[in-house]
């Protein structure tokens, strides 16, 4: 029991007036490991990585983060508990006001109350880090093509040394070309801090790249877990349906939801 | 078919509304009085609010100037008018006029652009990214903008007096030909401290108003650019009847008995 667990969700339940979002969603993620989350749009698997975050808070069930249960701690207690995370936003969510620099030092900076020099060199380290030449550090977010933005996205993700990432579709609105390289970035990154990472996706190019551990929400539930290396033979048929992208199959896509 | 339920549900939301901006006000008021400050963006806001709505400010108060003295001495000439003229100038502009018209034309300028801001930031999960980088969206956007209202709007109002009175001076000179010094030395005699100090609480009470209704609009946005439209235009037109409502209010609170 809790050996080496850096999250941990039981029963977790979250409802929007009558829509349930989860319904009961029970999750493990060791140290360490990469843990991909797939299921079609309107599953709740942004709902599920918002509810880690303290962005939104269950109706009922347990979340522990190393060990450590965070539904109902204070504004206070789930700041430091996010200041040991990081997130890759699906629009990169890049502050329009800040510059590049500024951007991936914003942690370092408010965060952990760093001088701005000092935070100015490490972020140019990481921006470096993620194939971005020092000459983008001073332009601002509107000045640059989607997959750069994701490429600063990722590193003021990574700037304050995480222990614990999360990335909300990191490839999509991306060519697939370019979607490999955040994936290899995704990858490394993520390896070089040793971090533990959860990842939410529906591209499968994705999944084969980064996952150690795949699991597939499907109506507020995890209907399917396991090594990413079994992805193929589950003989699960809504699994199956989803990787193969097939229409017909028993997931019926709620055209209103 | 039911008559009630569409009055009882009217009902319901406005209670619900009023308690959401209730708490809303008292978390931002909560937050202005607990550290981390960021006097940067306090700084930057007040430059923007004081500073750059200087000459929106100056020309209302100056035409409002020149029209009451232009009316009232019209209204009442017969009555010995050159001293009336400068009391009532003065006495309109220190009021009334100089706080409500300046706080409507920042609620225009500085209040929807609060709104939009704030909107976009919701809808591209900005605001979220600040969460996760361990900063907390009220003390970093939200104190920062309704401290520098509720200090600059005084300021503006203050210098929209002078100016104000100013108009009815170039009126009163150029155009009616009374003399000035009898003017100036009426206007001096008749000003009490009450019109000043009732004129600069009504300004502070306004500038938060416009600051709170911006920032409370624009955090509580929805659905993207049509949301962040709508948000603007509720922090205007909220804010607009909110500061006409507290002008008589205060005025009933600082000049009956």
């Amino acid at each position: 029991m809790g050996e080496e667990l850096k999250v941990q969700m039981t029963d977790v339940h979250k409802a929007f007036g009558k829509k349930v979002v989860l319904d009961g969603v029970d999750l493990q993620v060791k140290k360490g490991e990469s843990l991909v989350i797939i299921g079609g749009s309107g599953t709740g698997k942004s709902v599920t990585i918002k509810c880690i975050q303290g962005l939104l808070i269950p109706e009922s069930g347990s979340i522990k983060v190393d060990g450590r249960e965070i539904i109902g701690l204070s504004e206070k207690e789930m700041e430091e508990v996010n200041s040991k995370t990081g997130m890759l936003f699906q629009g990169a969510a890049l502050f329009d006001s800040l510059n590049i620099w500024e951007n991936v030092a914003f942690g370092l900076m408010e965060g952990k109350k760093m001088k701005r020099a000092e935070a100015k060199e490490i972020a140019i380290e990481k921006l470096r880090q993620v194939g971005l030449s020092p000459d983008v550090a001073p332009l601002y977010p509107d000045e640059l093509s989607g997959g750069m933005k994701k490429r600063v996205g990722l590193a003021r993700a990574i700037a304050t040394n995480p222990e614990l990432i999360f990335f909300d579709e990191p490839t999509t609105g991306l060519d697939p070309i370019m979607s490999d390289v955040i994936n290899d970035l995704i990858r490394s990154c993520v390896s070089d801090l040793g971090a533990t990472s959860i990842t939410i996706t529906h591209d499968m190019s994705s999944v084969r790249k980064i996952a150690d551990k795949v699991a597939m929400l499907y109506k507020g539930k995890i209907i399917w877990y396991g090594a990413a290396a079994d992805i193929d033979r589950t003989g699960n048929p809504y699994v199956e349906q989803f990787i193969n992208g097939r229409a017909d199959g028993p997931i019926r896509m709620e055209v209103r939801g | 078919m039911n008559v009630f339920a569409p009055v009882g549900r009217v009902f319901l939301n406005f209670l619900r509304s009023t308690g959401k901006l209730a708490l809303f006000t008292l978390n931002t008021v909560s937050h202005c009085v607990r550290p981390p400050f960021y006097f940067r963006s306090l700084f930057s806001q007040m430059i923007e609010i004081g500073f750059y709505s200087l000459p929106v400010v100056a020309l209302t108060t100056m035409f409002s100037g020149m029209v009451i003295a232009l009316q009232s001495y019209s209204g009442l000439s017969g009555f010995s008018s050159e001293g009336v003229v400068a009391s009532v100038v003065e006495l309109t502009i220190t009021r009334e006029l100089g706080p409500v018209l300046a706080a409507l034309m920042v609620a225009g300028r500085v209040g929807a652009a609060m709104a939009a801001e704030l909107g976009t930031m919701r809808v591209t999960e900005q605001i979220d990214a600040l969460t996760t980088l361990s900063t907390n969206p009220f003390k970093y956007l939200i104190v920062p903008r309704v401290l520098a209202g509720t200090l600059m709007l005084p300021v503006l109002v203050l210098i929209g007096d002078v100016i104000g009175i100013y108009g009815g001076y170039l009126i009163c000179y150029y155009k009616l030909d009374f003399n000035a010094v009898n003017f100036l030395r009426n206007t001096w005699d008749f000003m009490k401290a009450v019109d000043i100090v009732s004129g600069l609480t009504k300004a502070a009470v306004f500038g938060f108003i416009v600051t709170l209704l911006g920032c409370y609009n624009g955090y509580h946005s929805k659905g993207g650019a049509e949301g962040v439209g709508k948000a603007t235009t509720n922090a205007v037109v909220s804010a607009s009847i909110l500061i006409l409502i507290c002008n008589y209010m205060l005025t009933e609170l600082f000049f009956t008995k």
